[in-house]
């Protein structure tokens, strides 16, 4: 197993935050996990409705952006610990994918996105013959 | 038992408990600087507002339900709130990166103002858990009539 996935942004150099006339965006946090058959990543995405997602993979880029649509409006906050905003986080992928069977789902604030690996790249066990 | 005080953005709910405090360790270690919480230390932060007849209190609490969680309202005005994230069981293959953190975590702190504990309400809506208190009658804003005189 080799991969080689670089998240876009450095969390030293970068601030993940970037403000845009929308709003501020934030950089959401992931889990990935790979195996042989695919890799997965994790994000957490919370507040944003399926609707509001954009998932898409421009070899070997992975972007992914989540809009928050504002919940309170001309409210009197007595206390605030987190700000609210888009999320938006690329990846890029050092593997080879099967972009036909890409899927993501989105559940409870957390996406879920399947990358299977190209059958070219799967480790393949050779069975060895005999004379 | 509980004695956290509300107070203005910072310094709050200094009650933590090891396992939170471990999680947030591994979050450090994991390189998250998120300023969202780079001056927390506590897990999950919350944000607290209010209108004439509620307070609320919302917290991003992703992957979790509503059965996950424990809210407690005690002698109406001490909020706790507990609850455990774990991890996707993955077999056969290997972590890349880990950045979301998992494990169990707990919150308590005082109130602003006496709730009425019997109908407080929690609504959880993808990922988002936002908790509605109606304040008591007492409590609620009034308007004092001003006599000149």
């Amino acid at each position: 197993m080799s991969t080689t996935l670089t998240p876009e942004e450095t969390h030293n150099d970068v601030a993940p935050v970037e403000r845009t006339l929308g709003g501020t965006t934030y950089s959401p946090r992931f889990d990935i996990w790979e195996n042989d058959d695919e890799m997965i990543l994790y994000g957490d995405l919370p507040g944003v409705m399926p609707e509001d997602l954009d998932v898409r993979f421009e070899n070997p880029v992975l972007t992914i952006h989540g809009k928050v649509n504002p919940r309170h409006n001309d409210i009197k906050f007595l206390h605030g610990e987190y700000g609210i905003g888009d999320f938006h986080r690329t990846f890029t992928i050092g593997e080879a994918i099967d972009t036909e069977r890409i899927s993501a789902e989105l559940k409870n604030g957390v996406v879920t996105v399947h990358l299977p690996k190209s059958e070219k790249v799967k480790p393949r066990r050779i069975e060895v013959t005999c004379c | 038992m509980l004695t956290t005080r509300w107070q203005p953005l910072g310094t709050v709910w200094p009650e933590m408990n090891r396992l939170q405090e471990e999680m947030e360790q591994r979050l450090r270690r994991a390189g998250m600087n998120d300023p969202r919480r780079s001056a927390q230390s506590v897990y999950p932060p919350l944000n607290l507002w209010e209108d004439d007849n509620n307070l609320y209190v919302e917290a991003e609490l992703p992957e979790l339900e509503l059965s996950d969680l424990e809210i407690f309202v005690d002698g109406d005005n001490q909020l706790s709130i507990k609850g455990e994230r774990k991890q996707p069981e993955r077999e056969n293959g290997m972590w890349h990166l880990q950045e979301r953190g998992h494990g169990s975590f707990s919150r308590a702190g005082e109130l602003p103002q006496y709730v009425d504990s019997d109908t407080v309400t929690a609504e959880f809506k993808h990922g988002v858990l936002t908790i509605t208190l109606p304040k008591r009658k007492e409590a609620k804003s009034r308007r004092i009539e001003v006599k000149a005189g």
